[in-house]
């Protein structure tokens, strides 16, 4: 992965995405834009539509909208790219899945079940180190700790550097520190790497201390704006007053 | 065929194998398990152990739907119904929030239910209730001939696409974001369990041949540390167990299915306890 700092001048614009399942409106012309070097915050209750919208950017459930990359420099729309780190995965303790395994499995082509690749795997190990998560290649995926997977996961997504990065933020099986420890890792990569970055979060707190924009999701967007401007809007309190 | 006949006469100087049918028997079964062996790492991995017991049920259904129908070649209404039933099954997986134990049980049941009625009513049960138990002692040079292709089948398709597989079997959303076509592919998956489970299930009987799936890769899953390990260790217990089963049958006189399974199940409580021992 080549750092080169963002340049501010690429723009995802996520427009109009509307999600129905069955007869439920689970997401009403949800409209966002990012630019690269921005890490966008999205929050809201459980059932609001959150994994949704990621899973609707990455097509996995269908949607109408639809998702633009945009040079503004050229003022070209390109093919985007998506990284992205979901909140678990589905692993057992001591599968014979390695870190190995699942990251060949998603970089490359050459079959995990026959023999290990020596260039591919020099290439894990370089990515992984990015992350300080080297030692880890030879590990069952089911035996890593939460920080350790999140390390991991956010390897792969990386690899090769995304326009977009998504991220579903883990809530089980780590702990505060390690929820910090993740949030310093996607900030990093935000001054590091020409990316955008589209985070689901958990946490008030750390979204207040690291975005650079907050999204207030409710079925459509609430509130949109800096984190200052979110958190102290008539819409937070109103939304979250019930809890 | 009569030259594999003398390779194996001269490298195998016992007397079961002067017989074609255990000569037959045997290149089936070196055929078969490791087909079976490495379509079982994914179920296992998939938790689908339920998913390919159904499917081998729905073998019945497929029975009685061709008898009626009128087809003469029962292999043919065999695998068309398994098909559709397995796309069919996984399309409603994929559509409600219901677990999905309880879909396939749903499904397995009326498959069960309507195959046995049918055949029943027909008169025809007791000619096909062979297919229970199975017997690979009767298998022929043409089952032998379909049982090469699917292995060259299921070869290509897993080298070309187990990577995907297993991304899927992660995390379907992550695989997504790979650019893979989750659902294509899955689809895929599930065709070849089904096209390799009926045209193996006259030999290895609908009772037994979800063990054959599963044994082998859940004894290989306790010991592997990483998936070259996990399909060889699967491919290589499934080979044994098939193996030493027929031979074992043969001198015991028990039924080879049975005997295959259990090997398979020892096999398993063995690794289980490598298991317990080594990794904990």
């Amino acid at each position: 992965m080549k750092e080169q700092g963002a340049c501010g001048l690429h723009c995802t614009k996520i427009n109009n995405i509307s999600v129905r399942f069955g007869k439920e409106q689970v997401l009403k012309d949800v409209n966002i834009h990012i630019h690269c070097g921005q890490l966008t915050v999205i929050i809201g209750k459980n059932g609001a539509g959150k994994s949704t919208l990621l899973k609707a950017i990455l097509g996995e459930v269908e949607h109408t909208g639809n998702i633009k990359f945009i040079d503004m420099k050229s003022n070209l729309t390109k093919k985007i790219k998506i990284g992205y780190v979901p909140q678990s995965i589905n692993i057992e303790k001591h599968m014979p899945t390695t870190v190995y395994d699942l990251f060949a499995s998603c970089i490359c082509h050459i079959p995990i079940f026959l023999k290990k690749d020596k260039k591919i795997y020099e290439e894990i190990k370089e990515q992984l180190k990015l992350f300080g998560a080297e030692k880890l290649i030879d590990k069952s995926i089911g035996d890593l700790s939460g920080g350790e997977l999140q390390r991991v996961l956010l390897a792969i997504a990386t690899k090769p550097t995304p326009n977009l990065l998504v991220l579903d933020e883990p809530v089980s099986g780590i702990d505060k520190n390690g929820i910090r420890d993740f949030y310093e890792l996607v900030n990093s990569l935000k001054t590091k790497y020409d990316m955008s970055i589209l985070l689901v979060s958990h946490d008030f707190e750390l979204a207040k201390k690291y975005a650079d924009k907050v999204i207030l999701l409710d079925k459509q967007v609430i509130k949109e704006g800096t984190p200052e401007e979110v958190f102290s809007s008539l819409e937070f309190k109103n939304y979250f007053e019930e809890f | 065929m009569e030259a594999i006949y003398g390779i194996l006469e001269a490298i195998l100087p016992f007397e079961f194998i002067e017989y074609a049918f255990m000569k037959n028997a045997l290149i089936a079964i070196i055929l078969v398990t490791p087909i079976f062996a490495i379509l079982g790492t994914m179920i296992v991995n998939n938790k689908m152990a339920f998913f390919s017991d159904a499917l081998g049920h729905s073998a019945l259904t497929g029975i009685a739907i061709g008898m009626v129908l009128g087809i003469s070649n029962i292999n043919i209404s065999m695998i068309f119904f398994a098909v559709v039933f397995a796309l069919l099954l996984n399309f409603v997986k994929n559509k409600t929030n219901y677990g999905t134990d309880t879909i396939i049980s749903v499904f397995s049941s009326i498959a069960i239910a309507l195959g046995l009625a049918m055949l029943s009513q027909s008169g025809n049960f007791n000619k096909y209730s062979s297919y229970l138990v199975g017997d690979i002692l009767s298998i022929n040079t043409t089952e032998i001939i379909y049982l090469f292709l699917a292995f060259i089948a299921v070869a290509l398709f897993w080298y070309f696409t187990f990577n995907k597989l297993n991304v899927i079997s992660i995390n379907t959303t992550l695989a997504k974001s790979r650019g893979i076509n989750t659902k294509l592919i899955d689809n895929i998956f599930v065709v070849l369990i089904a096209i390799i489970v009926m045209i193996s299930i006259r030999w290895i009987g609908i009772l037994l041949i979800n063990s054959l799936l599963i044994l082998p890769s859940a004894s290989s899953r306790n010991i592997a540390k990483n998936m070259r390990s996990y399909h060889l260790f699967s491919a290589f217990i499934s080979l044994f167990s098939g193996i030493a089963g027929l031979i074992i049958s043969y001198y015991w006189n028990i039924p080879t299915g049975p005997m295959i399974v259990l090997i398979s199940g020892i096999i398993y409580f063995i690794t289980f306890g490598i298991k317990k021992i080594v990794k904990e």
